[in-house]
């Protein structure tokens, strides 16, 4: 700020200050790097490739954190507006060190693992890993990460040195590769699917199996770049404008978007094949329990951490009522067993809501979770196995049938139906999105009606909730067992969809997940619930190699969230104003010593 | 004041559920218990060994329980992580275990090594515990209130599969001890020795414990803080330490459980922390949240009756494999304190005005 065109010399207590700080940011980016390379995610990611033949996903993840400390250092070392050559290049020196000292103490994870077997501890320290950090070349080739760790930084830095219309095409572009390499085999699968023509045309830009071609992923850069950039130079065309502020006035324009976006969601699963429609059909189920949730917790302001009590309730009411098994009791169709299963949830978040109504907030979320343990173990024990299977589970649900639905023979025989029978993940996805539907119908007209602005009152404050005359009890209650409806409906549909239900399906990481989901898309918020389930849900079952590692990033989304933006992707506006008058303060006065700075 | 029918109905239903769960317990705690002990299934040494092996998990439950009620005490907020926190620790303790055990150490000079094992098993906790503290609880500290709480969800699956990425997800058994093998017999009842020297490993420490809360000039800092945190700011004392110190103390107890945990079920594994941090929650909140005496009876009591219940109230009601039921007892009596006496045995404080 201060050396505006004049030439600052450089003290030598600067110089020494910046490299301290590059110290301290390469040795904290080195325990980044041994954290990523020795939790296995490196490894885990190195069997797919980005680019085929180029780089595979563990590389990228290495070169993403170089690039990394590359920008951290590059922030943190001189101001950003000085333009003097000397600044510049003092950043870009100063980030490739903090790069060859994380590169370092990676490369003595290799030295010290030649010498001694780490691996009775550290499981991931395999000899495949050093092979990956040498490039292959072995203890030769030690030196190699570092130096190209350093590169890799400095690149970064100078990257992000550059004027802003030169950096944000190189970023863009990079993105682009990033983005459609990890997604190559779905948007494989969707082209071939939308026409079978389309298939050579998708062999020239992805790969076979997983990643894409090199000249696919040059193709990615250059017209991702290209559009950057012409949104740089020729910015606010009068074209773009002209749409823009036609789709902002005119409602009918807002209501096409609607329209298209249906429509994208009915022709999904035509188009993308039975595994997608698994992950689509699983993203739904969560959809629809997260719009159950959003009532009890984003509404309601009630955290319940046992969520999937009331799916288990769901589930297995369904499975009594229309199961061929050995257990099954009834024999009615989906169509009648599925609302029965979602009233008889409703009756189990009232029953169990009424006891916990007086205790409050992190009290209630542990009262919840014990209810949800509670379910699990009652549902897998051989006390109630006569009934519920345990472990054994119930087997043999009978698929929803349009049409006429023969009767019961004997048990293992499933009904005939004359008609069309909803099976598998391409069928049942349809079922799943009526469900949402009705949910977020639900959803969307209570919250604006007087039950739902009574909700958010008591999740302000109850006591002057109740001074305004809120019946707290019913409010609560309600809130409850309409939340509850829904997780045991999307239990219903979800016992439907696999055609059998065991207790190990009733884990509580499934309440932890739509809890995640809920705060990732921000709470209160309806399109949060998409953005935060097709987030958590659908992401880790396209990377499958990234699945093991699923909680591990819910609890790092978790706390990053919490302190960058603990009111979520997508966050409902009542949230967001609430949780940054908290927060406010601090803000104010971070900003206050950084400018006194 | 004025109600409308349609609320005094709901609340008289409240009040009939409520009524209802509390005559269901007692009726099937008295009823369970009568009949088993009519039927007399189980012998008077059998009582004894559960009753023995409840106490020595309690005495574990309530050494974890600490670290959740020094931590409430001071910052009003559920520590989440706190079971992965006990479960670092018992993985610490199994690494340099089986190191020393390759040494012969383990068997050769078993009290010294099994101290070293404690202490590392400590150190280690209470470092893990710090950078929880130090990277996601103390940025939220002005946060509303569910907000660490979620941070605190967030950071205990962090933890957790952290330790599975990095360690594997495999069960792994703890080396064991030849001399704890064996059991002693005390009033011609034989007792296993590891279940004593649990007990007594866990007395000691809860007895170390409560005299640097008591005694020492940071354990009146602590207690300051918990009382009240403002003012005990503007008495001069630095809140930042106290946290940290909580924070250590209690993660180092949940440690040395972790330790003394593994002695009793000779292995660890990624998920271990889970149950018996929820069970530890429950023994804190039985004895009065921020109650340190309370913890501890708190864990006991929950050891016992964990221990015991399943035999004595559902075997006689003709349940099939009651021992499958065991946490469910326990998950029951916490959502029962929870509902009925959130402020717990000891009850002195009320919870939901302090905070």
């Amino acid at each position: 700020m201060l050396d505006g065109g004049r030439q600052e010399p450089m003290t030598t207590r600067e110089i020494r200050l910046d490299i301290v700080r590059a110290v301290r940011i390469g040795l904290l980016g080195g325990i980044v790097f041994l954290y990523l390379t020795l939790v296995g995610l490196v490894g885990a990611f190195s069997e797919r490739p980005l680019i085929s033949g180029f780089i595979s996903l563990g590389q990228t993840l290495l070169l993403l954190s170089m690039l990394g400390v590359g920008y951290v250092t590059a922030r943190l070392i001189g101001s950003p507006s000085a333009k003097s050559a000397a600044s510049q290049s003092r950043a870009i020196l100063m980030s490739s060190l903090a790069g060859f000292l994380s590169g370092g103490i990676l490369a003595m994870l290799v030295i010290v693992g030649q010498r001694i077997d780490v691996r009775e501890v550290f499981v991931n320290a395999t000899t495949e890993l050093y092979q990956i950090l040498t490039f292959g070349r072995g203890l030769p080739g030690v030196w190699l990460f570092p130096i190209v760790s350093g590169v890799a930084a400095g690149v970064s830095a100078a990257t992000y040195r550059l004027p802003s219309k030169i950096r944000s095409p190189i970023v863009w572009g990079l993105a682009a590769i990033a983005f459609f390499g990890l997604f190559s085999s779905l948007f494989r699968t969707i082209l071939t699917g939308i026409s079978p023509g389309l298939s050579p045309f998708a062999r020239l830009f992805f790969a076979p199996g997983e990643g894409l071609t090199p000249g696919g992923a040059l193709v990615f850069l250059i017209f991702a770049a290209g559009a950057a950039a012409s949104r740089r130079f020729g910015g606010q065309t009068r074209f773009a404008n002209a749409v823009r502020s036609k789709v902002a006035a005119r409602p009918r324009m807002r209501w096409l978007g609607y329209a298209l976006l249906v429509l994208v969601a009915l022709l999904l699963p035509q188009v993308s094949g039975p595994f997608l429609s698994q992950v689509l059909a699983l993203v739904g189920l969560y959809v629809l329990m997260g719009l159950g949730l959003n009532i009890t917790l984003g509404f309601a302001g009630l955290f319940d951490l046992g969520f999937v009590a009331f799916f288990a309730i769901g589930a297995y009411t369904l499975g009594l009522l229309t199961s061929y098994g050995p257990q099954g009791l009834v024999h009615i169709p989906f169509w009648l067993a599925a609302p029965i299963a979602m009233l008889l949830a409703m009756l189990g978040g009232l029953f169990l809501g009424m006891p916990v109504l007086g205790i409050r907030g992190d009290y209630l979320a542990i009262a919840t979770l014990g209810f949800g343990e509670i379910a699990r173990l009652l549902v897998g024990s051989d006390f109630l196995a006569r009934w519920l299977g345990g472990s054994q589970g119930i087997i043999g649900i009978q698929k929803p049938c349009i049409g006429r639905l023969g009767s019961f023979l004997k048990p293992g025989v499933p009904q005939e139906c004359s008609g069309i029978e909803f099976v598998g993940p391409q069928a049942m996805y349809y079922v799943i999105l009526v469900g949402v539907l009705i949910a977020a119908l639900v959803a969307w007209r209570l919250r604006d009606a007087r039950l739902g602005r009574a909700w958010m009152a008591v999740r302000e404050d109850e006591d002057v909730a109740q001074a305004l005359g809120i019946n707290l009890v019913g409010t609560k209650l309600l809130a409850y067992s309409l939340g509850a409806g829904f997780a045991g409906l999307s239990g219903a549909i979800f016992a439907t969809l696999v055609g059998s239900i065991f207790d190990s399906s009733m884990q509580l990481f499934v309440s932890i997940n739509v809890v995640s989901l809920l705060i990732v898309g921000g709470m209160g918020s309806l399109p949060g619930v998409i953005v935060g389930a097709l987030f958590l849900i659908g992401l880790p079952e396209l990377l499958r190699e990234f699945s093991e590692y699923r909680l591990l990033f819910y609890g790092l989304a978790l706390i990053v969230m919490m302190q960058t933006k603990p009111e979520g992707l997508w966050p409902s506006a009542t949230i967001r104003r609430e949780l940054h008058a908290g927060l406010e303060a601090p803000n104010e006065m971070d900003a206050a010593s950084a400018d006194s700075v | 004041m004025y109600r409308t029918l349609t609320e005094r109905l709901a609340d008289w239903g409240i009040v009939a559920v409520l009524w209802a769960f509390r005559i269901a317990v007692i009726l099937i705690v008295v009823v369970g218990s009568v009949l088993t002990l009519v039927k007399g299934t189980y012998t008077r040494d059998q009582w004894i060994d559960l009753a023995i092996f409840g106490l020595s998990q309690g005495g574990i439950y309530a050494l974890i329980a600490l670290g959740y009620t020094m931590v409430y005490g001071v910052l009003r907020m559920i520590n989440f992580a706190h079971g992965e926190i006990f479960m670092s620790g018992a993985f610490a303790g199994y690494f340099l275990a089986t190191a020393l055990n390759r040494q012969g150490m383990l068997n050769a000079n078993p009290v010294l090594a099994l101290a070293i094992v404690t202490l590392f098993a400590m150190a280690v906790s209470a470092g893990v515990a710090l950078l929880v503290e130090r990277v996601a609880y103390r940025p939220l500290r002005q946060a509303p209130r569910l907000v660490p709480l979620i941070s605190a969800i967030g950071a205990s699956f962090f933890l957790q599969y952290t330790v599975r990425g990095l360690f594997g997800p495999g069960v792994y058994a703890y080396p064991d001890i030849e001399s704890l093998q064996g059991e002693w017999i005390i009033f011609g009842v034989g007792i296993l020795k590891r279940q004593v020297v649990i007990v007594v490993a866990a007395f000691i420490m809860m007895l170390i414990l409560y005299m640097l809360v008591m005694r020492t000039r940071i354990g009146k800092a602590v207690r300051a803080v918990s009382e009240d945190r403002e003012v005990a700011e503007l008495m001069g004392i630095s809140v930042d330490r106290a946290i940290v110190v909580t924070f250590a103390i209690g993660a180092a107890m949940a440690g040395a459980a972790g330790v003394l945990y593994a002695q009793i079920f000779r292995q660890v594994n990624f998920f271990m922390g889970f149950v018996p941090g929820i069970k530890a929650f429950t023994a804190a909140v039985l004895g009065g949240i921020g109650n340190i005496p309370g913890a501890m009876l708190g864990g006991l009591f929950l050891g016992l009756v964990e221990s015991v219940g399943p035999s004595l109230f559902l075997d006689g009601l003709g349940i099939v494999a009651p021992y499958q039921l065991k946490d469910a007892i326990a998950f029951t009596m916490l959502v029962l304190v929870l509902i009925f006496r959130p402020s717990g045995i000891l009850g002195e404080r009320l919870v939901t005005k302090r905070a």
